[in-house]
């Protein structure tokens, strides 16, 4: 440096305690700075609070539901003869229709609509849900069984507010006379809202019949799914890990492995699923639209992201823990895995729920492997199934949900976002609190 | 090959430790293709999972080509049953079928699809179309006194007097749907030979592929938008352009009359009664296609695809109509050819 030759600046008679026009400049500058940065905390903040209560004021409403209840008498001869036709559910509608009108009468309801018409405030899956009861309960043959159906999700959504009478002037579904028959129902504890766990636990249900639908089918399609990534993904990202941060030589053929992990991380999930329908469905003949399938997928997704987190947490560990075990005569292979491993564990751990988080809100590779549409309507049978059986996840279960064309749907996908993001936040908070527990400071 | 294979069936291997649960057969019928006719298979789908010991089909959707491209895929446990379509298979596809062994196959009508032209309940009074006001509206070239300049119409009561004094801007379904060709031929075509277009095209020196060509490209300059989603983005759209007008299918317009008011198309209002009757000029045959190699093989086939047409579900009283399916006069004879399993 050449301070020493510089010449002395000539001493400045201004005293230290007045501020000057430099110190002003400086001083304006950084409080500018902490206003830029807290205009852009507090539009982050926003965005959040915005989404947050958008999510919640439009999903809230998919966790209530309106039943309505009807007394039937189980009669043997009409069972029998509603299972001998070909859509036998049908017939079962005009049984439950029949006695929705008896259950007017006797509530002393006065209406000139005929059964059917009536009918329509119910849902469509009425008629399955009593057939179900009636070939499972052979023996309440002729006992009178007061059952709660699904109210349709006109008049569902007439009781959250979401249907107003106007709009129902130019709908073929519903007349606002129905809404005054809700209204009177309503008021007798015949049509009730309530907690609907079906939504939660529930399978997807056609376009004709929103209120049914429910996302607990593509949650247990997600949950298959996050079995395999975890079952690959974990051990296989962290053996590529371990191996390349402890025991591979540094050369070309490393470094070039490792720029090319890197770049898989920000590769764009389609293509991971454009490649699982190329190798694992049309070359390998696995069957399509299983979790098993976008699993492997999703396990081609994650690994980048566990093996780089792994490898992070590993070389966080200090070589002196290395030195020393190799020191006291520990093998590499046994400095590694009884000292360096135990040490990063919290950090792989970390990593890959993180890594599962993200497989789990991804949607782009699924719809290529065919999982969006129809699908989530049966349970699984057992373990085996719930791998190779078609099934959807959340994520594309929601955005099925809202494409169709239904706006009860559109209530229902919101509600699904609900589910997810609080998996979402059960993950990322499971993974701080691992951090926080076992992280290690050096 | 051999190795990408190999790693591939290994890590299923690694994956399900029972093995042999990937060579099971399949015992649920799968089913995917056009858009505008999965509601009406899901709703079937639903309805037989109740009827019967079966599982519920798998439906899924991904446009009508996209759907015909995966059947003709071949034979196999691993290939779709079943090929949902808005449009009538092509010859094209049928070679594609017949190259990869998909030989016997039946085509099953199912009814009819009105498409529909509606705009925001709250916006400006479209009330009656003719397709010459398409054509008018939305063609990339128009002949204007003799000569053919570039569309220069901006808004919609310079097409037709009639019309309100609204921007020209409609939202028309993109390429990949099976909606588009049935919009190009019943109306931008239909509007082209109404306004004379066609001749003027004709007589310009055109040949006639180019002239039908000339009278089906759409204009480019932003006043009309393809859109390739669902309708549900069309709805999106139109609620941010209130002055817009957005091309729907009918089922979708009768579930959503809250938001949205139709307009006549040649003075025809569209009703389920009006495209059965074929008053109505935009309309379609929806369809789907069955392997006739799967009858018998993958349980449940021919037993949902009887389901599928009869008349409780396809019928005009059943929930396909009510969800807004017209349904097909002459279903009696699509019933009795599913019955014989006769293949095109």
């Amino acid at each position: 440096m050449s301070d020493a030759i510089a010449p002395t600046p000539p001493a400045r008679a201004v005293s230290l305690h007045a501020t000057d026009a430099r110190t002003r400049r400086r001083n304006a500058a950084e409080k500018r700075f902490k206003a830029y940065g807290l205009t852009a905390i507090g539009i982050g903040l926003a965005f959040l609070a915005a989404l947050l209560f958008a999510i919640v004021s439009n999903g809230s409403a998919a966790f209530t539901q309106t039943f309505v209840e009807v007394p039937i008498t189980l009669d043997a001869e009409e069972i029998a003869a509603a299972e001998s036709s070909i859509v036998k559910t049908s017939k079962y509608r005009e049984i439950i229709h029949g006695a929705l009108l008896e259950q007017l009468a006797d509530a002393g309801i006065e209406t000139d609509m005929d059964a059917a018409e009536l009918g329509k405030i119910l849902s469509s899956s009425e008629a399955a849900e009593m057939r179900d009861f009636a070939l499972a309960n052979p023996e309440r043959m002729g006992e009178t069984v007061r059952f709660d159906f699904l109210a349709s999700s006109r008049v569902d959504g007439y009781l959250k507010g979401r249907v107003t009478r106007d709009a129902l002037a130019r709908d073929q579904n519903l007349d606002a006379a129905h809404l005054d028959l809700v209204d009177r129902l309503a008021e007798q504890g015949i049509v009730v809202k309530r907690f609907n766990w079906d939504f939660i636990l529930g399978a997807d249900a056609s376009d004709q019949r929103p209120e049914q639908a429910g996302i607990g089918v593509a949650m247990l399609g997600s949950f298959f799914m996050m079995l395999v990534v975890l079952a690959l993904a974990l051990p296989i990202g962290v053996a590529a890990s371990i191996y390349l941060e402890e025991f591979a030589p540094k050369n070309r053929i490393t470094d070039f492995i490792e720029v090319n992990i890197s770049n898989l991380a920000a590769v764009p999930s389609i293509v991971f699923g454009i490649l699982g329908l190329a190798v694992f469905i049309q070359f390998a003949g696995l069957p399509q639209s299983a979790p098993l399938v976008g699993g492997l997928v999703l396990t081609l997704m994650t690994l980048p992201t566990i093996i780089i987190s792994t490898r992070a947490a590993l070389a966080a560990v200090p070589p002196s823990i290395r030195a020393a075990a190799l020191g006291v005569g520990a093998s590499k292979m046994q400095s590694v895995f009884h000292h360096v491993l135990p040490l990063a564990m919290p950090g792989i751990l970390t990593g890959t729920i993180i890594g599962l988080a993200q497989a789990l809100g991804e949607t782009a590779p699924l719809l290529l492997i065919g999982m969006v549409g129809f699908i989530a309507s049966n349970y699984p049978d057992g373990v085996v199934s719930g791998f190779t059986d078609p099934n959807s996840a959340m994520p594309a279960q929601i955005y099925e949900w809202a494409k169709r064309a239904d706006p009860a749907f559109y209530e229902r996908a919101w509600g699904g976002i609900i589910i997810l993001l609080l998996f979402l936040m059960t993950m990322n908070f499971i993974a701080i609190l691992l951090r926080r527990r076992f992280e290690r400071r050096w | 090959m051999s190795i990408a294979k190999l790693t591939a069936s290994s890590l299923a291997i690694a994956a399900v430790t029972a093995s042999a649960a990937v060579a099971q057969s399949r015992d649920n019928v799968q089913i995917a293709g056009s858009s505008t006719v999965l509601p009406y298979a899901s709703i079937v789908a639903e309805v037989f999972g109740e009827n019967t010991d079966f599982p519920t089909p798998v439906v899924e959707s991904g446009g009508s080509s996209a759907g015909l491209a995966r059947f003709c895929e071949g034979v196999g446990e691993n290939t779709i049953d079943i090929a949902n379509a808005s449009r009538a298979i092509r010859e094209g596809e049928l070679e594609e079928c017949a190259a990869n062994g998909v030989t016997d196959i039946i085509e099953v009508r199912i009814g009819y699809d009105g498409i529909v032209f509606a705009s925001r309940i709250d916006g400006p009074d479209f009330t009656a179309f003719e397709a010459s006001d398409w054509f008018t509206a939305l063609a990339a070239e128009l002949p204007v006194d003799g000569e053919i300049v570039e569309n220069p119409h901006t808004t919609w009561n310079e097409v037709d007097a009639d019309l309100p004094d609204a921007e020209i801007l409609a939202f028309i379904p993109g390429t990949k749907h099976g909606t588009r060709e049935v919009f190009e031929e019943k109306v931008l075509l239909q509007g082209c030979e109404d306004t004379g277009a066609l001749q003027a095209f004709l007589d310009s020196g055109m040949d006639e592929d180019a002239a039908e060509s000339a009278c089906m490209a759409v204009r480019t300059d932003g006043a009309s938008v393809d859109i390739d989603g669902d309708y549900t983005e069309t709805l999106a759209r139109l609620d941010s352009n209130p002055q817009g007008v957005g091309v729907f299918g009918l089922s979708f317009y009768e579930n959503n009359t809250d938001k949205l008011k139709v307009a006549t198309m040649g003075g025809v209002e569209p009703t389920t009664e009006t495209i059965a009757a074929g008053d109505y000029p935009v309309s379609r045959p929806l369809y789907f296609y069955i392997k006739a190699a799967h009858l018998g093989v993958i349980p449940g086939l021919k037993e949902f695809a009887q389901f599928f047409v009869a008349d409780e579900l396809a019928g005009p009283d059943g929930p396909l109509a009510a969800y807004g399916l017209v349904s097909d006069p002459e279903l009696a004879a699509t019933q009795a050819k599913v019955a014989n399993e006769e293949t095109m």
